[in-house]
């Protein structure tokens, strides 16, 4: 059950999208994100689909994983859906009901606006290696670093969570097997039941955690970690002629949903 | 040429009664293999942090390469020529990419970037997992692992590499695969390696073997010389390699072998040709 997150993970390829610099990516994202919320039209959220779909096809990334980082949102998804069917006010869909074509029309909207989300944002991890990620977002961020901002702190720390998800997701199923061989029981019961039994698997998980990352600590002190001053990288990353046509194209894309907006489309 | 030298090395935890370390002194040469044998709590992995400065003395000195490592301006200059490998190879990777872990360490060093390829690949040819460059460390065996985590260090060009404990987590053949290594890396290289453990097997090829209880040095010497002590050797709760306890217990059966036997080979042969008489 646990090997189905997907957040974070990365699916090395070869495709043009993987060899965009992680930079370029990012601030794809962006534009693609603040394009999403500023649709609102059915022709506007037509392009982004279109543009979504166009990008995941040249990724080469698997519909299905795509589809799979969605499961945990499907409840979120559900409530946003119904609330959106029935709590909307509008012409009824048969008269005397609560279902109104707007409320229908704003729950498509609104469903498909987070699944865009996502499966675009999780394009991104899928197809850029954790540690391209963090470097491209901390050169991006560098110029907060004037503002006494822990820039490298902190995307140091986010590569670092995103390198120990597989290995506490290992150790997560190994406690629980542990305690299931104790007679804990993980599956039946009320809500309230199931959370307390995840008392013994998180307490021990803590513990633990907290000293790997002593460890680790230590480790990387071994290994000359002083903060990053005087930090170089081995992988340099490189704009090309590849990255400044997507940006343009991007840039062409958003350009076009505000457009879009602005006319009333 | 002296490499390591303790001078009188007391070692407390803080808040803790007991000395951890009780007056060590010793010196290490350049280019050896030493072995420090003891069992969980003789100080042996204390012993092992004070030599690239991550425990200080609470009194006395330790000088690595020329250095004082109390000395804080020297601090990476001692940790760049002391290499330091732990127990759980988990908890000193830090990248998702076997050769992005390797470059960690001449990253944090400041090397430029085409050196710090050259040092990667380097490191990795050394330990033998050039081929595994690209893949994610948690889906290496804990052999393979660990020898990320021995090329991780040795892409800082140490001079002496310190082994806390590396086998401890391995099954047998991921074992033999980083003794081997490390062996090689003393042998052929010229490096200077301490290598901390209770398994006797793996001091078997050392130059010199250190044993450790509460927080002292109690013997020192050859492997042939230690191990044939046998009996110094179960007082501390070690047992001898099975050549010599089986060499051992003919002796008290009334044979006179000589202890300095430890491969099995010869030991094989040795007891042969005793019967064979």
């Amino acid at each position: 059950m646990l090997k189905d997150i997907t957040l974070g993970q990365y699916f090395p390829g070869d495709t043009i999208v993987h060899r965009l610099d992680p930079r370029t990516k990012i601030i794809l994202v962006l534009f693609y994100i603040i394009a999403l919320f500023t649709a609102d039209s059915w022709v506007s959220y037509g392009l982004v689909l279109v543009v979504s779909v166009i990008c995941q096809s040249l990724s080469r990334i698997r519909a299905k994983n795509l589809f799979k980082g969605l499961k945990p949102m499907l409840v979120i998804i559900t409530l946003t859906a119904v609330l959106n069917i029935f709590y909307t006010t509008g012409t009824p869909v048969l008269p005397g009901w609560i279902i109104t074509w707007e409320g229908i029309a704003r729950a498509i909207k609104m469903v498909l606006r987070i699944v865009l989300l996502i499966t675009g944002t999780f394009l991104l991890t899928y197809t850029t290696s954790p540690i391209a990620l963090t470097d491209g977002l901390e050169i991006l961020l560098n110029p907060l670093k004037k503002l006494k901002v822990p820039i490298h702190e902190m995307t140091m720390m986010m590569s670092m969570a995103l390198r120990f998800i597989p290995t506490l997701i290992e150790e997560t199923d190994k406690i629980m097997s542990a305690q299931r061989a104790r007679g804990a029981d993980f599956e039946t019961g009320s809500l309230v039941r199931r959370a307390k039994a995840l008392i013994p698997v998180l307490v021990p998980l803590f513990v633990s955690s907290f000293r790997r990352a002593d460890e680790l600590a230590v480790a990387m002190e071994c290994r000359c970690y002083h903060g990053g001053e005087g930090r170089t990288r081995m992988k340099q990353l490189k704009m090309t002629s590849a990255d400044i046509t997507a940006l343009i194209l991007g840039a062409v894309f958003l350009a076009a949903v505000i457009v879009i907006r602005r006319l009333g489309f | 040429m002296e490499i390591i030298r303790f001078d009188n090395v007391h070692f407390k935890y803080p808040g803790s009664e007991k000395e951890t370390l009780r007056g060590i002194s010793l010196s290490v040469e350049e280019g050896t293999f030493v072995a420090v044998l003891g069992r969980n709590g003789s100080g042996k992995s204390s012993l092992a942090k004070h030599m690239n400065a991550i425990l200080l003395p609470s009194s006395g000195r330790v000088t690595v390469c020329g250095m004082d490592t109390a000395d804080e301006d020297r601090i990476l200059d001692i940790r760049r020529n002391v290499g330091m490998v732990f127990q759980n190879p988990d908890n000193q990777i830090v990248a998702n990419v076997v050769e992005d872990d390797v470059a960690f360490a001449p990253e944090n060093l400041g090397v430029p970037s085409d050196q710090i390829r050259r040092r990667v690949d380097d490191a990795l040819t050394l330990v033998d997992m050039f081929n595994f460059k690209t893949h994610a460390p948690h889906l290496l065996s804990g052999g393979q692992k660990q020898r990320v985590a021995i090329a991780g260090v040795l892409a800082m060009r140490p001079k002496i590499i310190v082994l806390d404990e590396p086998t401890a987590m391995l099954d047998p053949q991921g074992r033999r695969d980083v003794i081997s290594t490390v062996t090689a890396l003393c042998r052929e290289n010229g490096m200077t390696v301490i290598l901390i453990t209770h398994h006797m097997d793996e001091c078997v090829n050392a130059d010199r073997v250190i044993v450790m209880a509460d927080g002292s040095v109690v013997k020192d010497g050859t492997p042939q010389s230690v191990f044939s002590d046998v009996d110094t050797m179960e007082k501390h709760g070690l047992s001898a390699p099975e050549t010599v306890k089986i060499l051992y217990d003919l002796n008290r059966s009334g044979y006179s072998f000589s202890l300095t036997t430890l491969d099995v080979q010869t030991c094989a042969e040795k007891i042969a040709e005793a019967l064979g008489k």
